[in-house]
């Protein structure tokens, strides 16, 4: 646990230098800052039907990178890819390569459970295990080990209290989870991501099933949450990409079509199809 | 204009209106055909064998005339062939359906298996019988013993267990498993903390279905050789054994109006174990439900 925690120390720390360097050259490129993730010539297919092509691109540490296009564009697929929860439908094949950290995430040496421990997901779907509130935190660390109650006491505290839901929740810890509304659900479970610890945290379309006020909610959460975590999330809301995001991919039929500066890719994009996109002439 | 005809489907919808209650009388009339010949043989079986039903039926060995016969034999038989089905076609019965379910590819083998398993469960129990002599019996030397008469009971349910299970997996949402993988959970860590706790519910009701089956089944058992009468409670898993329904069938076909009455009696004895056994798993049904 301890070694654990120093590790991310450290690692804030290193990333703290290339924010400033990017705030005294307004315009550097993603190259100049920590890429938590470096996609090269990403080829994916699901059978013979393929839903990725030749994708690159550099996900920045401690910022807040969205994902925006079409449905049916593969964005979820992309975001799925890059803690290999894609697999899960066994026809996927890929090609290319992804680096976590500089590792190959697909090379024999790491586990696709060491991975996901590093690379924690919220879903698009509120999905709370039917267990109570604290059983549901506490999931994570358990299947990693941590038995005493204390630590597990501490974890899920915490967990819940970066999750802005602790003071809704802890007169009621040991309540099925299912018994909370759909955003707190959806809290709830960012907070069962954070106590295993990530670095990265891949969020698909997480305010999509929410209201404005619950959605708010977690948007201002995100905010809070990239100054420990880099963030990845696939969006169908424009705006909320515009407004939370420091970086913005837009994918259309399985290609990365602009990937740049949220500011930039919104005011000035450079591709035609972007610009027909977010200026809602199709999808 | 084209479309709905208002004039002639009024009168259609009169028709079909019509047809609803004719349809619905049908329905009635086959649920109550089942009551009325169910609440028969209870009856029936019932006021033949309540005369007969004490504790000394329970406690007491068959015997050459009616008053004294006792199904203690059978019951004490039947419990202990339960004891040894269940722990071994729950094992293999689960073990297989998480395997299928969950660990083998989706391909033309595990199709081809699926088929097959679903066709095992309706295969005549007279056939497990002949398998139980053949395997158990001679090849495996067991002799006519309580265990062979347990492993082939077993062998007879287990298709039945692994179908209700891997439909238990299977209604398992996908949400929570992905979740769990999520987190970097490992297979067994999922079927272990997420599949299973979800999926015992009906993984024990098709349990019991099948243990109710096994416990009423006679023919197999006759093939494998359970003794018709017995005088002493089998003391080991190698012991010669009878069990209740073997029992009934040998009272029922003696000549004297009174074996009927003590067969009825034997039947009683059997209802009220099967009625103990599914309310037992419904106990631990409500008792997982309540917990999730």
């Amino acid at each position: 646990m301890n070694t654990l925690l120093k590790q991310k120390k450290v690692d804030n720390k290193t990333s703290v230098k290339p924010d400033i360097k990017e705030n005294n050259q307004t315009k550097s490129e993603a190259a100049m800052d920590k890429n938590v993730f470096e996609v090269n010539n990403l080829n994916l297919w699901y059978g013979n039907d393929q839903a990725l092509y030749e994708i690159n691109m550099n996900v920045p540490q401690n910022k807040v990178t969205a994902i925006i296009g079409p449905s049916g564009c593969g964005k979820s697929t992309y975001l799925k890819t890059l803690n290999r929860m894609v697999e899960m439908v066994p026809i996927v094949k890929t090609s290319g390569s992804i680096q976590y950290n500089g590792e190959d995430i697909f090379s024999d040496k790491h586990s696709v459970e060491g991975l996901r421990t590093k690379v924690g997901m919220v879903f698009q779907k509120p999905n709370p295990f039917p267990k109570s509130i604290y059983d549901n935190i506490a999931y994570g660390p358990r299947i990693h080990g941590v038995k005493k109650k204390a630590v597990l006491d501490q974890i899920v505290e915490k967990s819940l209290r970066d999750a802005a839901i602790w003071d809704e929740v802890k007169d009621r810890l040991d309540e099925n989870a299912f018994g909370l509304s759909g955003g707190q659900q959806q809290r709830v479970c960012i907070a069962r991501a954070l106590a295993i610890e990530p670095d990265v945290i891949l969020m698909d379309e997480p305010t999509s099933a929410l209201d404005p006020i619950s959605t708010l909610k977690v948007e201002e959460l995100v905010q809070e949450l990239k100054k420990k975590y880099s963030i990845i999330i696939v969006t169908h809301n424009m705006q909320q990409a515009a407004r939370i995001s420091d970086k913005t991919a837009f994918f259309l039929n399985g290609e990365l079509i602009e990937f740049a500066d949220t500011d930039h890719l919104f005011s000035n994009p450079t591709d035609k199809r972007t610009e027909d996109y977010i200026s809602g002439r199709f999808g | 204009m084209s479309g709905i005809d208002e004039k002639n489907n009024l009168k259609r919808i009169r028709g079909r209106v019509i047809l609803n209650n004719v349809l619905k009388g049908l329905f009635f009339v086959s649920t109550t055909i089942g009551l009325i010949f169910l609440a028969l043989l209870l009856y029936r079986i019932l006021t033949q064998g309540i005369g007969y039903l004490n504790s000394d039926f329970i406690t007491s060995f068959p015997a050459p005339y009616p008053e004294e016969a006792g199904i203690f034999a059978g019951l004490i038989g039947s419990i202990m062939m339960i004891a040894i089905v269940a722990p071994v076609a729950i094992t293999l019965g689960v073990g297989t359906a998480i395997f299928l379910e969950e660990y083998a590819y989706k391909n033309r083998w595990t199709k081809f298996i699926q088929i097959n398993i679903q066709n095992l469960a309706g295969v005549p129990s007279i056939v497990y019988g002949l398998l139980g002599l053949t395997f158990f019996v001679y090849m495996l030397r067991l002799g006519y013993t309580l265990l062979a008469g347990g492993l082939t009971m077993a062998l007879l349910v287990l298709p039945v267990i692994v179908v209700a299970a891997q439909e238990a997996i299977r209604s398992v949402p996908s949400d929570i498993k992905e979740a769990s993988y999520g987190m970097g959970a490992s297979k067994w860590q999922t079927i272990r903390r997420v599949i299973l706790p979800a999926a015992i519910p009906g993984i024990l009701t098709g349990t019991i279905l099948a243990l109710s089956r096994a416990i009423g089944e006679t023919a197999p058992l006759i093939i494998v050789g359970a003794a018709t009468a017995l005088y002493t409670l089998p003391d080991s898993l190698l012991s010669k054994y009878t069990v209740m329904p073997i029992q009934i069938f040998n009272w029922t076909g003696r000549p004297q109006e009174e074996w009927q009455f003590v067969a009825a009696a034997g039947i009683l004895v059997l209802l009220i174990v099967l009625l103990f056994m599914n309310a037992v798993a419904v106990f631990i049904r409500n008792k997982f439900q309540k917990r999730y």
